[in-house]
């Protein structure tokens, strides 16, 4: 068989190479490309690869935060409201396509757009912000307000810095960010199901092309160094208010690298649901507790964890061999029987 | 997409913090230091804690031993070794003797180690509370106020249900009369190694971000009570390969009529006890 190029890889599988960047804490289309390609479409294991490369780069700076009111936006939706300033963008999705098998991709030569997406037929909105849904409700006090944080403030960073409880927001968002997929999806899930619900609507949700900014302490000023591709989602959820303050919603962030949908909103939701201390409400769930979710979420954690019962343990096994025989023929009535002459 | 690594793979500044927490982890003998563990190319749970500490405090002048369940045949052990072969370049050796720097899983080698040698175990849990509690909020408070009374009740529970303490590896230490300890899973057999080693151990725990040490000649206790003490697990026969009385042996199953072979699991040990490497027929 021809071999696969990353250039087919980054184009034709741009979802798995999306899922590896945002996982793998590094966007970069043609390493992640090489390591869809290295692990043979395991994407857990094309994680790791990323993972493990990134940990060798140095960390020479941290951005301006990302203004995704100044996106280039391919697909916008919010859910809350009817028609939104800028529109709803249909842009490309999953979300309306039959999922009925496309024989004709079988032959080839007939990929000629992405399979089983459909354009909203707007196109890209241009340059032009396009305001977020939040920021109207913030705007009328509706919605708690999130108070950007100060200039120069210190930003968390799990991959120098270990994970210590309690854990600041910036660093739960990171660690969801980079948390796999499925226990996200299966952790949001609960929430709605239950387990720690928080009353979620989809405010908005957009993905497109974002500028990241650096401001080099040298410099003085901020130079754009890059354009990445994000999905972001915020939920609006269960308000709050008291006999004191006036009853207000409150948020769940979502941001990923790329399309993934599915996994900004199941960040959004676990976001919100870790958020019970701050709120001042009472932890009932699983999926409201930190420590709970935090520490295994991530991917490369729990395969390595999990798969290293693969290694030897027969020291630790016979320790245990010596005790139950003892234990057994301390028992008695036919015990010693199942020692063997070792023993 | 070639790329050059840096001597033992990791760069000079992680290096640095590895050793700031290894230099703390000495100062506060079986404290458990959080670090900025990195992920490295070994998968989680094989040993990447360990491979952190080694790879901080490795210089081209070591001789470098790797070991799994006492060996250096088995596969992650070779792993290991080879890694550091290719990142470093140092001289390796099977000789415990004849290593200055080891890094071991499950095992503390037979042969008594000596001054200047360091003894990196893997750890995949490094909290000894956390059966007891697995909040790490909690148990972090608990050593904070050497609150320690769980552990004695887990195996006082143990005595009550089974007439001994039914912990067989991974068994708790007190340290310098200060700090629980989790040994990481070396069998109970290992724990008095532990007590006054003239080696600097030192316990890397990479998932879990943790180092802890216990600096040269630190008193190490199994914790046991006064009417039932700390005992280690014994064999009632030799080694099959070598003859060795009271060194931890391996247990083989050789057919399937309950036919079993017991060797020692050092197996640098056990090969300098045979004459000549010559294998002596089983029992």
């Amino acid at each position: 068989m021809p071999e696969l190029s990353l250039a087919q890889i980054e184009q034709q599988l741009a979802l798995a190479v999306d899922r590896v960047m945002t996982e793998g804490s590094l966007h970069d289309r043609e390493l992640a490309a090489l390591a869809v390609k290295q692990a043979r479409g395991d994407l857990i294991e094309a994680i790791f690869l990323l993972r493990a490369y990134r940990t060798t780069l140095p960390r020479l700076g941290v951005s301006l935060p990302l203004d995704t009111a100044a996106m280039v936006v391919h697909r916008r939706v919010s859910a809350i409201f009817k028609d939104v300033p800028g529109g709803q963008i249909l842009g490309p999705t999953f979300d309306y396509t039959h999922r009925l098998l496309d024989f004709e991709l079988a032959a080839p030569g007939s990929l000629v757009a992405p399979a089983g997406v459909e354009s909203g037929g707007e196109g890209d909105r241009g340059t032009a912000p396009l305001p977020r849904v939040m920021d109207l409700l913030d705007r009328e006090g509706l919605i708690e307000s999130e108070p950007p944080s100060e200039p120069g403030g210190q930003v968390g960073d799990l991959t120098r810095e270990p994970l210590t409880f309690p854990a600041r927001r910036d660093v739960r968002l990171q660690n969801l960010a980079r948390g796999d997929e499925g226990f996200l999806l299966a952790m949001g899930y609960a929430t709605q199901r239950g387990y720690g619900r928080n009353h979620p609507f989809a405010g908005e949700i957009r993905h497109g092309e974002v500028a990241v900014s650096l401001a080099p302490e040298e410099l003085g000023f901020a130079v754009e160094i890059a354009t990445i591709s994000v999905t972001e989602c915020q939920m609006v959820n269960q308000f709050k208010g008291s006999s004191t303050t006036p009853a207000q919603f409150t948020r769940g962030y979502g941001l990923v690298f790329g399309a993934a949908e599915r996994k900004a909103m199941a960040m959004a939701l676990v976001d919100r649901a870790l958020r019970v201390r701050e709120l001042g409400e009472e932890p009932a769930s699983p999926t409201q507790d930190e420590e709970f979710v935090l520490s295994h979420s991530d991917s490369v954690e729990a395969s390595g964890f999990v798969q290293h019962l693969k290694l030897p343990h027969y020291v630790d096994f016979q320790s245990e061999l010596v005790l139950v025989r003892d234990l057994r023929a301390a028992h008695g009535t036919g015990a010693a029987s199942a020692a063997p002459d070792g023993r | 997409m070639t790329t050059r690594y840096n001597f033992a793979y990791l760069d000079e500044q992680t290096k640095r913090m590895i050793r700031r927490a290894v230099l703390k982890a000495v100062a506060v003998p079986g404290y458990q230091v959080p670090f900025g563990s990195r992920e490295m190319p070994l998968s989680y749970g094989w040993g990447t804690g360990g491979v952190q500490v080694t790879a901080s405090v490795i210089g081209p002048d070591d001789v470098l031993k790797v070991i799994d369940q006492g060996a250096d045949d088995t596969t992650n052990a070779v792993s290991i070794r080879r890694f550091f072969a290719r990142t470093t370049g140092v001289a390796t050796t099977t000789s415990t003797e004849g290593a200055t720097l080891i890094q071991t899983r499950h095992r503390i080698p037979e042969t008594p180690l000596r001054e200047g040698q360091i003894l990196v175990l893997q750890v995949p849990i490094p909290e000894p509370l956390r059966w007891l509690e697995p909040r790490e909020a909690e148990t972090r408070k608990m050593h904070a106020l050497e609150e320690y009374g769980v552990m004695y009740v887990r195996l006082y529970e143990d005595i009550t249900r089974h007439g001994k303490v039914a912990q067989t590896y991974e068994y708790p230490v007190m340290v310098d009369g200060r700090y629980l300890m989790r040994p990481s899973p070396i069998p109970k057999f290992d724990n008095p190694k532990l007590d006054r080693s003239p080696a600097l151990l030192l316990f890397g725990a990479g998932r879990e971000k943790r180092i802890y040490a216990i600096p040269p000649w630190t008193r190490v206790k199994s914790l046991d009570f006064d009417d039932h003490p700390f005992e280690v697990e014994h064999w009632d026969r030799a080694c099959d390969l070598c003859g060795a009385q009271g060194a931890f042996l391996d247990e083989l199953i050789v057919d399937d009529k309950g036919g079993r072979l017991f060797i020692c699991s050092d197996t640098d040990y056990c090969a300098r006890r045979r004459p000549a490497g010559e294998p002596r027929p089983g029992a």
